[in-house]
């Protein structure tokens, strides 16, 4: 090779270099992995968190119609944050299912007999395995659940906001 | 009122920066046979401004003076006096404040120590350095001034992350900047002898004690934020390559490959453009760690808190500090007069490309597997995780044939070797080490098809170099820095092969069974103490024919509120006990982990040993000079 | 030519020279493989979050349920991201991750023979 290439390639590494790492600075540490269209397993079964009946997640989903799900549980102080704007969502007729993530069902029934309960059905989560089949992190985490295919259309890690909800809107609407 | 003169006295030292680069570049273009009287001077008096300011955030945090923001967001009151001061560095500002620090200090002593070299050559080393400090001034400046005061005074501070309490990782970032800051020296130094063309022998004497100081102080720097992980971090690891480590590690490799090629350079006035390259990566390679660590462009344990701004700032300063190395470099190959020399294959200068070779190859199993995945994420969206599995599957195959080549590369002679005839001492010594590692390999079940080569070489290797204190010719550095990494090496292979654990959920009162030994949850006492409360347990742990007792610890800080769990550890020279234990919801249960590392602290000796034969070599060459 | 060097890579890499402390059981292999998502550079087998007690149960569970190794990683992978496993697979995107530290070393090998005179 001679000098002029060598000069030339290496002062065009160093500006492809540059830009890769310039752009990463701005890449947001975004861990939703929306692009994943991962699929629920819906024959897992859950108890309720009311009635200690055992059932089949599948049975609280509407076939045609996507579903809300969120994870929550009352010791988590974000949870509580969030939870007026769950209030506003089932007060837009949006149906709800709660995951209840390693709490007491005592605590858990005081928190919404408090807040308000805005889910049409509170399941239990005492292990943390059922969070983990919807990829779920922590909490609290709410998911837009495709009822046909039982895909996961979007995924919100943390609490809501309330510009989340003219999109959870938005998303429902256009799933419908 | 310390804020003040922090504060002003970076503003005085980012003045006389700008002073000495104007001086700098103007009085090496013309043909002054001294060096002005005045360089000495400024940069003396930037020195001690540097130095003033330092020391007025050091005394801000030791009389907890929470006006200063810094001091308010990484102290408290209620800290003991070692970890105030150790908390000034343990900050992004004030770790930068200590770069700049060491910066200006090396720069001071190159200036007293290199008297007798060309004037243009030390004009010119001047220059890049205060290009160099200047930036990380302006930086400090503009993006992370320490001195920022607050209003009102806040009472009392935010408190320092209890994980960062701990004297080794108190210790651990001055002597890795120490190391990182002498490859800054090495590279200006070396852009200054490719314009001044004085590359050669008589250059390589002068900055090998730079490249040896530097490699003594990260090689130090790397191991004591091995020991910190080890102790503090508590999951019995040595080394999780971590994009952190990994970025501390990188310079190491090039610098390593450095510290040969100089004595090529030196003994055979060969491989010089090789050398500035290897110069320049190895600052170049320093400095990104300082943008990957701070920038947030990582994920990992140790990122500290961050902001775009910075990341940028460094980002465009080590481009242009990297473009401007390339330019000079291809600008002025034409200076550099050619006195290579044919090599031939069995000769040192050979062994020492070939050290070289696998120092790149380990470097850039390093840098890619640390990058890749942030160049991946900007090109097509993906992550991924870049882990253990990775580094290990390229890197150990690749040290069969390295540690061959160790054994024989050393001793070769300098220009051409002949094929010595049949050494009836190499054979005993490689049957010894196949016995010795026959009775080793027996002892596990363990059966990787790549451990029987692995620990047969690497026991070799260190007969060989054992053998080597009696015969070779070679110098006394050499040898010691040789015996400790093939020390090192066997080490690293007999805790990795030989460790093992378990893992349970234990109640007060429980007994678990694990490799012949019992262990037993006897009591956990609830205390406060200064800064948190502690749960300290006692196992007692019961061999065939002794036993002895473990107290590992939990912490529970309120400012801010943290858990973190201290092993308790049991050295002896040829293993450790390590217990660990945390807390658990379900009421009364403590979940323990219990590790047995053989030979643990061989892998901290050998590393002392490495830099101690350096150390040597440093002391040595000031000898010869008196 | 491709294909060629990648069933080479994909062979050398099976051997696999894991040298990690010897591992007891499956699910703590496993687990030591997988990141925890909400720690900073921890495994899931290091970690004692919720997160971890939880995804370990789950990697139990999958091993109980006669699943192989592979089938709990794709299923994470699924739900996670490839993000989730510490070995990253052979696959397009990483393939030059694997093979740009061999065709270096590769390339450097020959620099060395051109340097040095064989006599």
């Amino acid at each position: 090779m001679s000098k002029n290439i060598k000069f030339l390639v290496s002062l065009l590494t160093l500006i492809i270099i540059f830009i890769i790492l310039l752009k990463g600075l701005d890449v947001s540490k975004d861990y939703s992995n929306e692009k994943l269209k991962s699929q629920i397993d819906f024959s897992l079964n859950a108890k309720k968190l009311f009635s200690d009946e055992i059932i089949n997640i599948s049975d609280l989903f509407d076939k045609n119609s996507p579903s809300v799900v969120n994870i929550w549980a009352s010791w988590c102080a974000p949870c509580r944050e969030e939870h007026q704007f769950l209030m506003k969502l089932k007060d837009m007729n949006i149906n709800i299912i709660g995951i209840n993530y390693k709490d007491s069902p005592k605590n858990a029934k005081n928190f919404l007999s408090l807040l308000g309960n805005p889910y049409s059905e509170v399941i239990t989560d005492n292990d943390g395995t059922k969070s983990i089949e919807f990829g779920a992190i922590g909490v609290p985490e709410t998911f837009i659940i495709s009822g046909k295919t039982n895909e996961i259309i979007k995924k919100y890690i943390g609490p809501l906001t309330s510009e989340n909800l003219i999109e959870i809107e938005k998303l429902l609407k256009k799933n419908a | 009122m310390s804020n003040y003169l922090g504060n002003y006295s970076l503003y005085i030292a980012l003045i006389a920066s700008v002073y000495l680069i104007f001086k700098s570049y103007l009085d090496a273009n013309s043909e002054n046979k001294y060096l002005d009287k005045n360089f000495i001077l400024i940069t003396s008096i930037q020195t001690i401004m540097i130095t003033v300011s330092f020391f007025s955030l050091v005394a801000a945090f030791v009389i907890s003076d929470f006006s200063n923001e810094t001091v308010f967001n990484n102290s408290h009151t209620l800290k003991p006096l070692f970890y105030k001061v150790s908390g000034t560095w343990g900050n992004h500002e004030g770790s930068l404040l200590l770069w700049l620090l060491v910066l200006s200090i090396f720069l001071f002593i190159f200036l007293l120590n290199s008297r007798s070299q060309d004037t243009k050559y030390k004009l010119l080393t001047i220059l890049f350095q205060q290009i160099i400090i200047s930036g990380f001034l302006v930086f400090i400046l503009l993006t992370s001034n320490p001195f920022k005061t607050l209003y009102p005074i806040p009472s009392e501070g935010l408190g320092l992350n209890p994980i960062l309490q701990d004297p080794a990782l108190a210790i651990h970032p001055p002597i890795l900047y120490l190391g990182y800051v002498g490859t800054s020296i090495i590279f200006s130094a070396s852009l200054a002898s490719m314009i001044s063309g004085n590359i050669g022998d008589k250059w390589a004497r002068h900055i090998k004690k730079w490249v040896l100081v530097s490699w003594i102080f990260l090689t130090i720097g790397i191991l004591l934020g091995s020991i910190w992980a080890y102790y503090e971090l508590g999951w019995g690891g040595f080394w999780f390559w971590d994009p952190v480590e990994n970025v501390s590690l990188m310079p190491w490799f090039c610098l390593t490959a450095l510290l040969h090629t100089v004595i090529v350079l030196q003994k055979r006035n060969s491989f010089k453009e090789w050398t500035i390259i290897l110069s320049i990566t190895t600052f170049s390679l320093s400095m990104s760690g300082t943008f990957l660590v701070r920038s947030g462009i990582l994920n990992s344990i140790h990122t500290f808190a961050n902001d775009p701004s910075r990341g940028l700032f460094i980002l465009c300063f080590l481009f242009i500090l990297i473009l401007m190395s390339i330019l000079i470099f291809f600008f002025n190959q034409n200076k550099i007069s050619n006195t290579a020399k044919e090599n031939f294959i069995l000769s040192k200068e050979t062994a020492i490309l070939v050290n070289n070779w696998f120092m790149m190859f380990f470097l850039s199993v390093v840098l890619v597997g640390t990058i890749y995945p942030i160049f991946l994420e900007v090109l097509n969206g993906s992550k991924i995780s870049v882990g253990p599995p990775f580094y290990h599957n390229l890197l150990i195959p690749f040290l069969i044939p390295f540690l061959i080549f160790m054994s024989f590369g050393p001793s070769l002679k300098w220009i051409k070797d002949k094929l010595k005839k049949f050494n009836y001492n190499i054979l005993i010594i490689f049957f010894v080490s196949l016995l010795i590692s026959y009775v080793i390999l027996t002892k596990t079940e363990n059966s990787f098809l790549l451990s029987i080569p692995l620990i047969v070489l690497s026991i070799y290797l260190l007969l060989v170099t054992i053998k080597d204190f009696f015969v070779s010719k070679s110098s006394i550095s050499q040898k010691i820095s040789h015996f400790g990494f093939s020390l090192l090496i066997t080490s690293i292979l007999l805790n990795g092969l030989f460790s093992n654990e378990f893992n349970s959920n234990m109640k007060v009162g429980d007994e678990r069974i694990f490799n012949e030994k019992v262990v037993k949850l006897k009591e956990v006492n609830v205390t406060d103490v200064d800064n948190y409360k502690s749960l300290k347990a006692s196992f007692e742990v019961t061999n065939k024919n002794s036993s002895f007792v473990l107290y590992p610890e939990v912490r529970i800080y309120q400012q801010p509120l943290t858990i973190t769990s201290e092993a308790d550890i049991k050295t002896t020279l040829f293993s450790d006990n390590f217990l660990v234990f945390n807390i658990l919801k379900d009421d009364g249960y403590y979940n323990i982990r219990y590790q047995y590392k053989p030979l643990m602290i061989w892998i901290w000796i050998s590393t002392i040993f490495i830099s101690f034969g350096g150390l040597l070599s440093v002391v040595r060459k000031n000898e010869q000079k008196y | 030519m491709l294909k060629i060097i990648k069933l080479i890579l994909l062979l050398y890499f099976s051997l696999n020279f894991s040298y990690a402390a010897e591992i007891n059981t499956k699910v703590d292999q496993i687990t030591k493989n997988l990141r925890c998502l909400i720690c900073q550079g921890q495994s899931v087998y290091d970690s004692q979050s919720d997160f971890a007690i939880s995804m370990k149960l789950v990697v139990k569970n999958k091993i109980d349920e006669g699943k192989e190794e592979e089938e709990i990683y794709d299923y994470l992978k699924n739900k996670y991201g490839e993000w989730i496993v510490y070995e990253p697979e052979l696959n397009q995107n990483t393939f030059l991750l694997w093979s740009i530290p061999l065709i270096l070393f590769a390339f450097g090998g020959l620099l060395i023979i051109r340097k040095v005179s064989i006599k």
